[in-house]
Formats: structure tokens, C-alpha cells, sequence
């Protein structure tokens, strides 16, 4: 039998539910190789006693009508955990252990999950290298000294690295989806709205959504169904009918219209890209797709419109690490001298800086020509969305402009920094679903992705041309286990 | 210098100035959870105990609205002959503040769920109508306790998310009488909709004042400060006093006014400066993106609106046309709504064979007495609507006089006794048998020869005097009209 730890989500429910593995074995398994990659720094906060008591339990008492019977799974340390310390990979809330759950990984316990850790990423999602964290850089499995990509870098490295089965990371202009396609896994950002962001560390709340990540398809569409609700909590949330994505999941998209922006071809980009998105055009046609070219003409203008509107609403979203209720408190002269010590202590570089463009595009005096205007162009971007899908179905995209980079390669220079998420985040200022997979590598063997767009709430499209196209993609990673020697 | 009772005009140096004030009005909303929240609203709670994860911003908390709340806002522009905004949206108000969890308040900038309306004033010259801006939501702040520690600021955040409502009125009033007038009419026709209980010392009603002053006759409108939280009448009119004749008295220096916002500090009565201009908060304002803009159906709207009960400005146009009583008194009875029910309570339960005036004297005037001297409300009264009505009954049909309903009044007090009994008990019923009164009359005339002549010679004065002698014999039980008939026919 192929060792437990890089089985499927999907294959290991299926080995539970036949009594051919248990829960506490699959738990080990995990534990065992997460102990051994401490090299990766993947986790920031570790649940292995915990959860092999919880997996001995499962097991004395199983349920296997659960979606995911006694499965351990790591999530991203922007998740609020009852009880575990929730970092969100910043100082000012190195002490923070919530007395309260969010809702999508209480969705997953109520399911059988059993959370594993909290895994690293950039500090308050804000980064695409996984640079920021307080917690220090991860490693990408793929290669030493690697970057996993951001924010959700601790997912994608867990996750690549089988210490996890599957995660859950948070996408707000493209950290799930970008470090999926640094690390050869899949990435789903659901429609917003989709999954209740109750309980998840704010970045930017009108673009921040939680999704899966997985090893393929199939598991993405498994964990998707599990963690997809309404709910209340949020007033974003949107009560709409969600599909049984897995059970529905289908090879079959004979038909399926699938757009190419030619928008996407972007100036300096490598050929290495181009050419994987050629060969992408030509597995949807294998799969029985109607390619069609489009255009999306604002494209141009996402990138500087979702670095107005995501600080902005950092900036205010930020506002509450105060020193004054929980988390970091330095001591100081007066209130504003705590304010000032805590938040120069607790807050890194990048996370200053978002909050002062954020404050800059919110005042008196540039609003209008900022913050207004972005907000504008942002209707703009998702008017050249729903025009395409008067036409298409799904539209076909390079999931970054690059493979992974080395650890400090970018850190210095944060425009070329955010220029990772120029294909990913228009996704987020539309709202809409995407999904990276895997589908091929560059010159130095490094994973390169396939960003697949829906119409908003048809997720189920977008897993059926990823689940048809990953067939005939066939691309698997090849471990070394480098870190482990 | 007032030409009419409650014109305020400042006078100096040959110039007459006229004082400009609007008013933003801060009401707590009446309701049992906060706007934002399931916590509890009550008041007087130990600090901190009425907090939820979402009040004390917690990572990751949202805000979800209290529909009750929207109602509750939506009532009151509806009280306020406004226009209902079909759709408002709510925005972040950024600043830090110890007391301030989130580091913004949610509160309505560009879209306020409520536009233009107005009130009515019933001022002693006549009626005055002022306009109002608009209506918003908003959450309360926490409050910051200074004084209990000596090297610590408490934060106690019960407050915290409470639903306010800020009404905005245009700078259309000109008095401290006006703005007097102005606060209890808001405060009488938001209780009556329920929607604010109105009560100033615990801090459900305050108002930043907006004072500038201008030379009487000119149209244009000087440079105003607002004075911030003040939480009285009497400290408003205060404030505003102090502020006109300050603003006036640099305007004759020939200084400008900045525009700046002041306190009131009421142990000096004076207003100081807070902050300039310059100095100004960037409050930074963006829609919450936590929330969806508030949708409105006019199907909604219309449901509520009839819910509204009678407001007092219906009130008393029926109350005039009904009862019959004046404009004047009117007024004062439906002022409260408390006041307003038990009058009407009264009114019922005298029957058909009322007697308004008798009601309204009554009740302005032995019962507010009454509930003055005790410093309690209308609603805790120690005499029933019930046990007043037929009091004065009692005086309508002749069972007593109306001084002895007085003594009976008071007797009534303790307990809420019912005046029938007392009257039944003491034997104080009125001596109305014309026979019995007349022998009476015949031995006080008999035992008064010589007064009964000089009254004949012309000393009418001596009227008054068989009176007395008649109320005395009958132990004030006589009935006083046949007294005066019967003796007008003996002497």
C-alpha cells in the first residue's frame, strides 16, 4: 500500500469507511511527518496530541456517514480555532487564543475533520511569498529555498509536502490560488459569499474568501461541499443552492464554452507562460471545449484598483489591534504612546505599509480620486465579466506571471512583489470563482498553474473543467523529501 | 429685551444680533439587544458584563443588524413627517479611541436611512415649524472611566454597539426657549412611538449644539462652533447663552470666529475650545464592507406606518375638536403621552355626562401638584385615572363641593382610595335638601337681626358673611348655589 500520508482525501475516506485504515493511523501518519519536517516551517501553532486523542476517539466511536470521517487537517492560522492560538501570523496577536470558532472550520469538525495545526502564512494574509510572516519563511517542497507563494504559504507547503491531506487557505487577491500554482496543488476561491468569513481574521472584507486546497480536483470538490454554507453570522453571506460538488462532479464538458482574454498576454511576460497556457487551450479542446476569445478591456486596470481597496480596507480592518483587549500590548506614556509602541512592535513592514496607503486613499481629499474612482473601475472590471459570460461559460488564464521565486528575491521590492497577482486578482474584484491547478513546470522544474474563472456561484463548472483538464494534464510532483535529510 | 416671550436677541452697541442654532440630536434606540448585537441594552448593568465578541472586536467578529432597530429608526422618521430612504448605507467612522473597540464607528455618512422632515413647536406667540436634515444609525461608543483609578483609564464597553439614532435638525431655531421647546417635542413624540425613552440623566437623550449669531435682518450665516455632548436642557440653554454672547462680543472686537468645536463645562458655565478646525478628526469614512447597503420596500414602510399610534400634533387637534378644550391646554395634555392616556382614561370614565373643564383643571392642576411635589411621572400617580374620574363626578352631579373634594383629594392619595367611599365614611356628602338648608338659613337670619338690616340698608358686602355663617352651620357640606339662592330670597 502507497504510504499513507500522500494518499487523496478522497482515497483516504474511502480507506476509513472500508475499516482499512483508522482514523488514529492516518492521524500518526501525518503527525509523524509533519515532527519530521519542521524544516519546512510550515506550522506556526501545533494540535498533534490533540488530535490524536481526538482521531482515538473517532475511532471508539466512528461515524462514517460524516463527509470527512476522522480525517486530520491543518488550516491556515487565519481561521479563528476555539482554544488554539490563532496568529494570523502577526506579533500583535502572538498571544491570541480565541474562545470562539469560525464558522467554515467549525463546518469541518462537524464533518469528522480534526484540525492537525495552524499553518504559517504571511502576516494578516498580506503577502505572496509568505515573506511576511512573523513566524518567520516557509519552505516550498518543490525546491530549498523556495518560496510556497502567499499568503496561504504554510497551506501549500503543508499541503505539497503530505503533512496535511488538504487545507483550507483564504483568497483576497489570490492566496490561494498562487501558492497552489507555486507548489503543483489545487487552489479553489469560491464565489463571494460563498463560504462565511465569521471568524476569519479580516484582510480585506469585501474581497476575502476562504477555500480548499488539495492535491486534486476531486478532494478540492469534497472539501468544498463541507465548508460552503449560509450563514447568518455574515452579512455577506449569500443563501443560494449549493451543489452536492463532488457526488456532481463530472469529466463531461462536451460543449463547455471557455474564453481566452487576450488581455491576459501581458507585456514581459515569460514564454514558459505563454506556452503553458497554449497547451492548456489545447487540453480544454481535448476535453471537448469550445475555446472562444475575449476580451475583458479594464484588466489593465485591476492590479492598481485591488492595491487601493484591499489597504483601505485593511487600514480599518487593522484599526482594532489597539494593545487594548487582547493580543500585543507594549507599555507606554499616554494612550496614543501604547498605541503608537503596540502597533510599531506588533505590526511587520508590509503590514504598515498597506495600512498607510490604506489611510493615504481614505482621506479627506484623495477619497474621491482614489478610493472612489478604484471602486468605479472595480464595477467596471465586473461589468467585462458579465459581458464574457454572455458568451462563455468559463474563462482560461495563466495562474501566475511565473513559477515560484527564491526566499528574498522580491522581498525588497514590493511592486514586482505585487505583480504575482496580476491574473488573480481581478477574480477577487469580481467576486467571482477560480481555481488553480497544476499543468506543468518551467525550465527549472517548478510547477506552474492554470487559473480556471466561473460565473459567480457555478463552482461546479469550474471543478468540472478542472477535474476533465487535470486527467489530461496528468502532472504529478516529485518529491525528494530534500528537507527531510 | 424680548419682543415676544421667547425671542432671543442680543444687544450691543446699537447692533441687534440674532442667535442660529441647529441641533444634533443623539436618542438611544429603544430596544432590547444592540444594533449590531444580541447583547443586552439595559441600563445600569456592572461594567462589562454586556458585551459580546463582536462588541469588544474581537478577530474575526461581524456585524449583522438588528432588524428591530431599523424599525425602530424608520418609526421615527415616519414621527417626524420624513422621507424613508429606500435605501441607506452604512459606513465606517474612522479614529481611535480606548473606548472605541473596532477603531471605527458604524454609523450612515452619504446615505442616512431617513431624509427631510420636521416638527412643530407650540410656542407662546404661536406655532413654529422646524425643519429636520435627516435621521441616521449608529453604534455608541464604550465609555472611558478616569476617575477610578489614579493611574488607569477603566474602559466599560455595556455601551458599546447601542443603536443611536442622530437626528439632524436645519439651523432653523432662535432661542434657548425654542430649542427647550424643540428637544421635548422630539422626546414627546419618540415616546409615544417607543422608539426612545427619552431619559436624559441616563443618557438616552443628548445633542451637540450648532451655535453662530448674526446681525438681526441679514441673511447670512456666520461662522458657527458646536458645542459637543450636552447632555440637559438647562446645560443647552446654558451653552447657548454663553456661546452667542461670547461669539457676539468677539464679532464687536472685530475678531473672527474660528470654527471649532467647544465643551461645555458646567461648573463655570462656559464653553472651551476642543479643537479647531485644523485640528478636525479625518474620520476617514468609507462604506462598511461587512454590510450590505439596507434595502427598504415602501410595502415594509407602509407596514410600519400603520403601526404609528396618534402623535401628539393629531392628538391635540382632536383633543380641540372632541373635548372642546383649548389650544393651550391641549397642548399641555398631550405634551406627554403618559399624560396624554390618562386624561383620556379620565375622560372614559366620567361617562356621558363629562366635564371637560373639570378634567382639565384637575388634572394640570391638583394632580400635577401632586406628582411635582413627589418627583414622579403621570404613569405613577397615586390616584387612578379611575378614582379622579369620579371625584369628579362627585363635584359634577352635587354630591360634594369642590372644596370638599379637595380635603377628599388629599384623603384619596393614600392608598388610591375610592372618593365614593370617603365620601361615604366621613359623611361629607352635601346638604342639597332645600328645606333642611332653609331652616338653616331662617335661624342664622333669626340669630343675625341686626346684620340682615344693614345688609337690606344697602351693605351688600354682608352677603358673604351669611354665607360663611350657612358653609359653617353644615360643616361645609352645604351646597353653595342653594345657599345663595335661598338666601338672596330671605334676606
Amino acid at each position: 500500500m502507497t504510504e499513507i500520508t500522500s494518499l487523496s482525501l478522497f482515497e483516504l475516506i474511502k480507506n476509513i469507511k472500508e475499516k482499512k485504515i483508522s482514523s488514529n493511523e492516518i492521524a500518526k501518519s501525518f503527525v509523524d511527518r509533519s515532527e519530521k519536517s519542521k524544516k519546512l516551517n510550515a506550522y506556526v501553532t501545533e494540535n498533534f496530541e490533540n488530535c490524536l486523542k481526538l482521531s482515538k476517539e473517532f475511532d471508539n466511536k466512528p461515524n462514517f456517514d460524516l463527509k470527512l470521517p476522522g480525517i486530520p487537517i491543518a488550516v491556515k492560522d487565519l481561521f479563528c480555532t476555539n482554544e488554539v492560538r490563532t496568529t494570523a501570523g502577526s506579533n500583535i496577536l502572538n498571544n491570541f487564543v480565541p474562545s470562539y470558532e469560525s464558522t467554515v472550520t467549525q463546518n469541518i469538525w462537524n464533518e469528522g475533520g480534526i484540525l492537525l495545526g495552524k499553518l504559517n502564512c504571511d502576516e494578516f494574509a498580506m503577502g505572496s511569498s509568505n515573506e511576511t510572516s512573523f513566524f518567520g519563511n516557509v519552505q516550498n517542497p518543490i525546491a530549498k529555498d523556495l518560496v510556497p507563494g502567499g499568503s496561504s504559504g504554510g497551506s501549500s507547503s503543508a499541503l505539497a509536502a503530505n503533512l496535511t491531506p488538504v487545507t483550507i487557505g483564504t483568497d483576497t487577491g489570490g492566496s490561494i490560488r498562487q501558492p497552489a500554482s507555486f507548489t503543483g496543488t489545487v487552489g479553489l476561491k469560491p464565489t463571494y459569499g460563498s463560504c462565511s468569513r465569521y471568524g476569519i481574521v479580516a484582510f480585506a472584507s469585501s474581497l476575502d474568501q476562504a477555500g480548499p486546497m488539495s492535491k486534486d480536483v476531486k478532494d478540492s470538490s469534497i472539501l468544498l461541499e463541507v465548508i460552503s454554507s449560509f450563514d447568518k453570522k455574515d452579512s455577506t453571506s449569500i443563501d443560494f443552492k449549493r451543489n452536492n460538488y463532488s457526488s456532481e462532479l463530472t469529466r463531461n464538458i462536451k460543449g463547455i464554452k471557455i474564453g481566452i482574454p487576450k488581455e491576459y498576454r501581458v507585456d514581459g511576460m515569460p514564454e514558459e507562460i505563454e506556452n503553458l497556457w497554449k497547451k492548456g487551450i489545447e487540453y480544454a479542446k481535448d476535453c471537448g471545449a469550445e475555446i472562444i476569445d475575449i476580451s475583458l478591456p479594464h484588466t489593465s486596470y485591476a492590479l492598481p484598483t485591488y492595491y487601493i481597496v484591499a489597504p483601505a480596507e485593511a487600514s480599518s480592518n487593522l484599526a482594532r489591534y489597539d494593545g487594548v483587549k487582547y493580543g500585543l500590548r507594549s507599555s507606554g506614556e499616554s494612550l496614543i504612546d501604547m498605541y503608537e509602541k503596540t502597533r510599531s512592535e506588533g505590526f511587520g513592514e508590509e503590514v504598515k505599509r498597506r495600512i498607510m496607503i490604506g489611510t493615504y486613499v481614505l482621506s479627506s481629499g484623495y477619497y474621491d480620486a482614489y478610493y472612489l474612482k478604484a471602486q468605479k473601475v472595480r464595477q467596471l472590471i465586473k461589468q467585462d465579466f458579465d459581458q464574457a459570460y454572455n458568451k462563455v461559460d468559463a474563462i482560461l488564464t495563466p495562474s501566475t506571471p511565473s513559477s515560484a521565486f527564491k526566499i528574498g528575491e522580491k522581498s525588497n521590492d514590493p511592486v514586482s512583489m505585487y505583480l504575482n497577482d496580476i491574473f488573480t486578482v481581478p477574480v477577487n474584484l469580481a467576486g467571482l470563482p477560480g481555481i488553480s491547478i497544476p499543468a506543468g513546470t518551467d525550465k527549472n522544474n517548478y510547477p506552474l498553474g492554470l487559473q480556471i474563472i466561473g460565473k459567480p456561484f457555478d463552482e461546479q463548472t469550474v471543478l468540472n473543467i478542472a477535474y476533465s483538464m487535470e486527467e489530461k494534464i496528468n502532472y504529478k510532483n516529485n518529491l525528494t523529501d530534500w528537507w527531510m535529510k | 429685551m424680548s419682543k415676544n416671550n421667547s425671542e432671543y436677541l442680543i444687544e450691543r452697541n446699537d447692533n441687534i444680533y440674532e442667535v442660529i442654532i441647529g441641533l444634533e440630536v443623539h436618542a438611544q434606540v429603544t430596544s432590547n439587544s444592540k444594533l449590531f448585537s444580541s447583547s443586552s441594552t439595559k441600563f445600569g448593568a456592572e461594567p462589562n458584563t454586556q458585551v459580546s465578541l463582536v462588541d469588544a472586536a474581537f478577530p474575526g467578529m461581524l456585524p449583522v443588524i438588528n432588524e428591530y432597530c431599523v424599525k425602530q429608526a424608520i418609526k421615527t422618521g415616519i414621527g417626524l413627517k420624513a422621507k424613508i430612504n429606500n435605501k441607506s448605507v452604512f459606513d465606517r467612522k474612522n479614529y481611535f479611541y480606548a473606548d472605541l473597540p473596532q477603531g471605527y464607528q458604524i454609523s450612515q455618512y452619504k446615505y442616512p436611512i431617513v431624509g427631510e422632515g420636521n416638527v412643530i413647536l407650540d410656542m407662546p406667540e404661536g406655532q413654529k415649524q422646524v425643519g429636520i436634515e435627516r435621521l441616521h444609525l449608529e453604534q455608541d461608543a464604550g465609555k472611558s472611566i478616569h476617575d477610578v483609578d489614579p493611574s488607569n483609564t477603566l474602559v466599560d464597553l455595556n455601551r458599546s454597539g447601542v443603536a443611536l439614532m442622530e437626528i439632524v435638525s436645519k439651523p432653523d431655531l432662535r432661542s434657548p426657549d425654542e430649542v427647550n421647546a424643540y428637544i421635548k417635542k422630539l422626546r414627546s413624540i419618540m415616546r409615544y412611538l417607543g422608539t426612545c425613552d427619552g431619559n436624559m440623566q441616563e443618557g438616552s437623550l443628548r445633542a451637540d449644539v450648532n451655535v453662530s449669531v448674526r446681525i438681526k435682518g441679514s441673511t447670512d450665516l456666520g461662522t458657527r462652533c458646536e458645542i459637543k455632548n450636552v447632555n440637559s436642557i438647562k446645560f443647552m440653554q446654558m451653552a447657548i447663552i454663553y456661546e452667542a454672547n461670547r461669539q457676539v462680543d468677539l464679532i464687536e472686537e472685530g475678531v473672527e470666529i474660528d470654527q471649532e468645536t467647544r465643551l461645555f463645562d458646567t461648573k463655570k458655565n462656559e464653553t472651551r475650545s476642543m479643537r479647531s478646525k485644523e485640528d478636525a478628526h479625518d474620520y476617514r469614512y468609507f462604506p462598511d464592507p461587512d454590510l450590505l447597503p439596507l434595502e427598504i420596500t415602501n410595502d415594509f414602510i407602509d407596514q410600519l406606518k400603520s403601526e404609528i399610534p396618534e402623535l401628539p400634533d393629531d392628538k391635540k387637534k382632536r383633543f380641540i375638536d372632541e373635548f372642546k378644550i383649548s389650544p393651550y391646554e391641549a397642548t399641555i395634555l398631550v405634551s406627554d403621552i403618559d399624560t396624554a392616556k390618562y386624561f383620556e382614561e379620565v375622560v372614559a370614565k366620567m361617562g356621558k355626562n363629562r366635564d371637560m373643564k373639570l378634567a382639565v383643571n384637575w388634572i394640570t392642576g391638583e394632580l400635577f401638584a401632586v406628582l411635582n411635589d413627589k418627583n414622579i411621572e403621570i404613569a405613577q400617580s397615586p390616584i387612578s385615572a379611575k378614582n379622579l374620574a369620579k371625584l369628579i363626578n362627585l363635584i359634577k352631579n352635587g354630591t360634594i363641593s369642590g372644596k370638599i373634594a379637595k380635603t377628599i383629594f388629599e384623603l384619596m392619595l393614600d392608598g388610591d382610595i375610592d372618593p365614593q367611599i370617603i365620601v361615604e365614611e366621613k359623611g361629607l356628602k352635601q346638604e342639597s335638601d332645600p328645606k333642611a338648608l332653609e331652616a338653616l338659613i331662617d335661624k342664622i337670619i333669626n340669630d343675625n337681626r341686626e346684620k340682615a338690616i344693614e345688609y337690606k340698608q344697602g351693605k351688600e358686602k354682608l352677603f358673604g358673611f351669611f354665607v360663611g355663617q350657612a358653609m359653617k352651620a353644615s360643616g361645609g357640606k352645604a351646597n353653595p348655589q342653594l345657599i345663595n339662592e335661598i338666601l338672596k330670597k330671605k334676606l
